[in-house]
């Protein structure tokens, strides 16, 4: 389909811009926004007869009303997935930004992802050892699980992600398949660098492939980056049949991105100001962990939030529990008298550990030892903390 | 007719369409060159504002909107049982042969097979009877658990012509006419029934059945009648899922309804690879075979979220009109109203509490309205029920935010889920203080007649000492349990039996996981005997330490591991064992006191 261009935006306002008598446009479209010396992409949000709304992924100062060219590209939002992707670095929307040349290879695919069919997943049921002794016995990681890390400013939660990369073993022939498609959403570059050289220093780049999107990078660009992450996992786990494990930090960037652009589009807004549709916006990315039947590949995503104030009760982890199955709570007191990992267990769950361990999967008394382990924690902060 | 409207705006699910004259308010309509399904949910002048079930990623104004004729509706017919479906009906193994793993858009699919042929038994009717709405027909047998009962549609009245007989049928052979006022209305095995209103019925009755669920805190401290309504809420972890699964699996009802409305995609497969392998207590068959499920996860589109909750009714109500117990879960009602609140907030309508439409409770409340216990149409005495137990998800766990506070106007059962209690691992985390259930009073003259006369006082019993243990654990907090007396040591302790041995049960354990009434009846009983015999010893002045001899406890908190379903004679043993250490207990006091 011949592409359309427009001269001129009618209004621009925050990361929004708006073009008038908009024809054949699409929803949900992807545009090329041209200045004379920049180009930048954005995504049609709103449409009517009348009227384009467009969110600018790079920001939109610099534009102007006058001189802006728009180009409507005729489809959603693609990135290029193929092998070639592993050990390279890319931008929030998927660009290369290591210096090496161009994905050239491989085929275009909408970043949105399509959902699984409920009736085509498969239940996960094998673990994943970490190595680290709090998760394994008392939150066992299971393949095709969504886990995430709730944590908070100044808890370690990039060295036990990071720990769990370097360490995750997989039972069996398998172990060697094994990626990492690591996405940074508005984390700063020392928190970048220190996940890049530990994965460097353990040989594990190679397989891994990193989307950035760092504090000083444009905020809206952090909407589409999980999601082009996850549709480069899903081509490496259901098209390559690999184990792909996604890291996804700091969601809660995410989600302050995703309101800004609610509240700029004068959306009617629900709890602390996020939109009203950030349940099913969450679910979108998190969904798409998982296995499928007759595929050998598999999805686990370890996503990474710091609870404002330490507050679990906070919109974006409480949504977040509400998606993925179970979490892992980093608790500030242990952090202070120096305990690593700073493991909350109690607060902390796995909701598949239950048919991923024990007898064939890991030893026969696990499921018996972990509960005696959590009733006697449970005694203990009884005892420890009386009214 | 040939109606076609125009698109001329798109915001995400919500579309809006001119030159919409002529169609109807909360008719189904196809969207766009992809044939996306939608429905009309407001008509002002000529435009129409229309909910797509399916993703609306390019769409673009300009394109057409096609009538059906039809407002939202569901198939209802021999097929249903057993089967997987999305939001608004399609069947997801047939989903998935037409466009693989991933859901595609525009895929059309019927929701029952229409080329399987059933056998079908005709009923008494013959040519010239008078036949009335939900009279029934014929009968199939749908799978070994279910017989499905071919009725007459609600509204037809009249002269059945053309009966044929007994035999091999797809669903769309029409079975008979019928030669009503208006003309001849075809019966076939199926009919059709638009999903928001509500089947009729001759007459609504009183609960008087409880719905046993098999699980012990449920159905002895707060029961749920058949017909009734109850709500789990819980914030995240606290095991509302578990509770749920439980309920479809051991409930002693004929046919579940399984919601998993806006949920996670591996707790529905665990469901789909779990129920044909389990095993319905009453007939030894594959649960699946009662079972009908409804999965529209988390990721799929948000406006058949909205639809899938009256999908499941109005199924529900299609079986209870057989003369059915039906009982429907729907996990969580709170995805449910949230739906609801992203399309109002795309509607840019006036939003009340927390961004909720203001018709938000009066929603809740027809939904629930739309369970009971009723006397069906259609001539014969049937009775039929469909209970309705909704999970509700408060954000961070506070129960006053609109949609729990909404819902508890409507249900009579609060079953609420305790964060403490899960996160000691306490399951089901059931809040034995903050839960209640209104049923309880009308339910006592049936489990008096049928399990025991006694049922209600020991269940009272165990309330009172549960009471009286809270407020001593406020004591034992502050002050510690050394400077309580013996015998509110005692209650303590007796509490933590119930507590741990009664209350506490293991949703994966094969003997614990589903516990009959008369198990429950047994255990509530030698529970209460060692109480009895206990606290005797106790206010003799006797130590607590004697009484609180570790084998013996160890025996009535394993019981109900140990003892299995279908040898309860194994309880007269446990009660013997008690009997015969208490006596011992007594002579060697006795001997004391004598000298």
């Amino acid at each position: 389909m011949p592409s359309k261009e427009y001269v001129g935006l009618s209004q621009i306002n925050g990361p929004l811009v708006f073009v008038e008598n908009p024809k054949g446009v699409g929803y949900n479209e992807v545009v090329e926004i041209i200045t004379e010396n920049q180009k930048r992409l954005g995504q049609v949000v709103q449409i009517s007869d009348k009227i384009a709304m467009i969110q600018v992924f790079e920001g939109t100062s610099g534009l102007t009303v006058d001189k802006t060219r728009v180009k409507f590209l005729g489809r959603p939002l693609m990135v290029k997935v193929s092998d070639e992707m592993l050990g390279r670095e890319f931008n929030g929307i998927g660009e290369p930004i290591d210096k090496g040349p161009d994905i050239l290879s491989g085929e275009s695919r909408d970043i949105n992802g399509s959902p699984i069919n409920p009736a085509s997943r498969m239940y996960p049921r094998n673990f994943i050892q970490t190595g680290i002794s709090a998760i394994d016995a008392l939150m066992t990681l299971i393949r095709g699980q969504k886990l995430p890390i709730f944590s908070g400013n100044g808890l370690p939660h990039n060295r036990i992600a990071v720990q769990i990369t370097k360490q995750a073993k997989l039972k069996g022939e398998e172990a060697g398949n094994f990626a990492i498609v690591f996405a940074a959403m508005g984390i700063k570059h020392d928190e970048a660098n220190f996940i890049r050289e530990s994965l460097e220093q353990s040989g594990a780049i190679k397989n891994t492939i990193m989307f950035l999107n760092l504090a000083d990078d444009p905020a809206i660009e952090r909407i589409a980056t999980p999601r082009v992450a996850l549709t480069a996992a899903e081509y490496l786990a259901f098209d390559k049949n690999l184990h792909v494990l996604v890291l996804l930090t700091d969601m809660t960037n995410y989600c302050e991105a995703l309101r800004e652009l609610a509240t700029a589009r004068g959306e009617v807004p629900s709890r602390k100001g996020y939109p009203g549709y950030l349940y099913s916006d969450l679910a979108s990315i998190y969904e798409r962990a998982g296995m499928i039947k007759d595929k050998n590949g598999s999805i686990t995503q370890i996503p990474i939030l710091s609870m404002p104030n330490d507050d679990i009760t906070h919109p974006i982890p409480d949504l977040t529990g509400y998606i993925t199955e179970g979490q892992i709570v980093l608790n500030r007191d242990l952090n202070r008298k120096g305990i690593y990992p700073p493991i909350g267990v109690l607060q902390s769950l796995s909701r598949l550990m239950k048919d991923g361990i024990g007898k064939g999967y890991t030893r026969d008394d696990h499921p018996h030892v972990s509960s005696q382990l959590f009733a006697s924690y449970s005694k203990v902060q009884e005892v420890k903390a009386p009214l | 007719m040939d109606r076609k409207g125009i698109l001329y705006s798109i915001n995400g699910p919500v579309v809006k369409a001119k030159n919409m004259t002529g169609f109807m308010m909360h008719e189904m309509v196809f969207v766009g060159e992809m044939k996306l399904t939608g429905e009309i949910i407001s008509l002002e002048g000529d435009s129409a504002t229309i909910q797509v079930y399916e993703e609306t990623t390019n769409l673009k104004p300009g394109e057409e909107v096609l009538g059906t004729g039809n407002l939202l509706s569901v198939t209802l017919g021999p097929g249903l049982i057993g089967s997987v479906f999305d939001g608004i009906q399609r069947p997801l193994d047939v989903l998935k042969a037409a466009s693989g793993d991933f859901m595609k858009r525009g895929v059309f699919a019927d929701p029952i097979d229409m080329k399987k042929s059933w056998n079908v038994q005709m009923g008494k009717v013959k040519d010239g009877d008078r036949v009335t709405g939900g009279q029934v027909i014929a009968t199939v047998k749908e799978t070994e658990s279910v017989i499905h009962k071919i009725m007459i549609p609600p509204n037809v009245f009249g002269i059945a012509k053309n009966v044929k007989s007994s035999g091999k049928y797809t669903v769309d052979t029409v079975l008979m006419t019928v030669q009503t006022e208006n003309g001849e209305e075809e019966i076939k095995l199926y009919q059709r029934w638009p999903v928001r209103i509500p089947r009729p019925y001759s007459e609504r009755l009183a609960p008087r059945e409880p719905l046993i669920t098999g699980i012990r805190v449920i159905d002895t401290l707060f029961p749920i009648s058949k017909g009734g309504t109850a709500a789990i809420p819980g914030g995240f972890g606290t095991g509302k899922t578990v509770v749920q699964h439980q309920l479809a699996k051991w409930s002693d009802a004929d046919v579940i309804i399984y919601i998993g409305c806006g949920e996670r995609g591996n707790e529905m497969t665990e469901v789909l690879e779990e129920f044909p392998q389990l095993i319905d207590p009453r007939n030894g068959r594959p649960l699946m075979e009662r079972t009908i499920l409804i999965a529209n996860t988390s990721n799929m589109p948000v406006s058949a979220r909205e639809a899938s909750i009256y999908t499941g009714i109005t199924m529900a109500e299609y079986f209870r009109d057989m003369g059915y117990n039906v009982a429907l879960m729907a996990d969580s009602t709170s995805r449910w109203a949230e739906a609801l609140r992203e399309i109002s907030g795309r509607l840019e309508e006036m939003p009340a509490e927390e961004g909720f439409p203001p018709y938000l409770a009066s929603r809740i409340g027809e939904f629930y309205e739309r369970a009971g216990r009723v006397k069906t149409i259609g001539g014969e005495e049937r009775i039929g029920s469909v209970s309705v137990i909704g999970a509700v998800s408060p954000p961070g766990g506070d129960f006053s935010e609109p949609v729990t506070t909404g819902t508890k106007r409507f249900i009579r059962c609060f079953w609420e889920l305790d964060r403490q209690l899960a996160n000691a691992r306490h399951h089901p985390s059931i809040n034995w203080l903050d839960s209640y259930s209104e049923y309880a009073v009308e339910l006592k003259d049936w489990i008096s007649k049928n399990i025991d006369p006694d049922f209600y006082k020991m269940r009272d019993r165990i309330m009172q000492i549960l009471t009286e243990d809270d407020n001593l654990q406020q004591i034992i907090k502050l002050v510690g349990e050394d400077v309580l007396p013996d015998n509110q040591k005692l209650t303590v302790r007796i509490a933590n039996i119930i507590k741990v041995g009664y209350l506490q049960q293991d949703a994966f354990s094969d003997v614990d996981s589903n516990c009959p009434l008369k198990k429950q009846d047994a255990m509530l009983k030698t529970i209460l005997h060692y109480a009895d015999r206990a606290s005797k010893l106790v206010s003799k002045g006797v130590a607590v330490s004697e009484v609180l001899d570790e084998n013996i406890v160890n025996t009535l908190m394993r019981m109900k591991e140990n003892v299995k379903s279908d040898q309860l004679d194994e309880f007269k043993k446990i009660e013997e064992k008690l009997d015969a250490f208490f006596d011992q207990l007594d002579k060697k006091y006795q001997v004391i006191t004598e000298a």
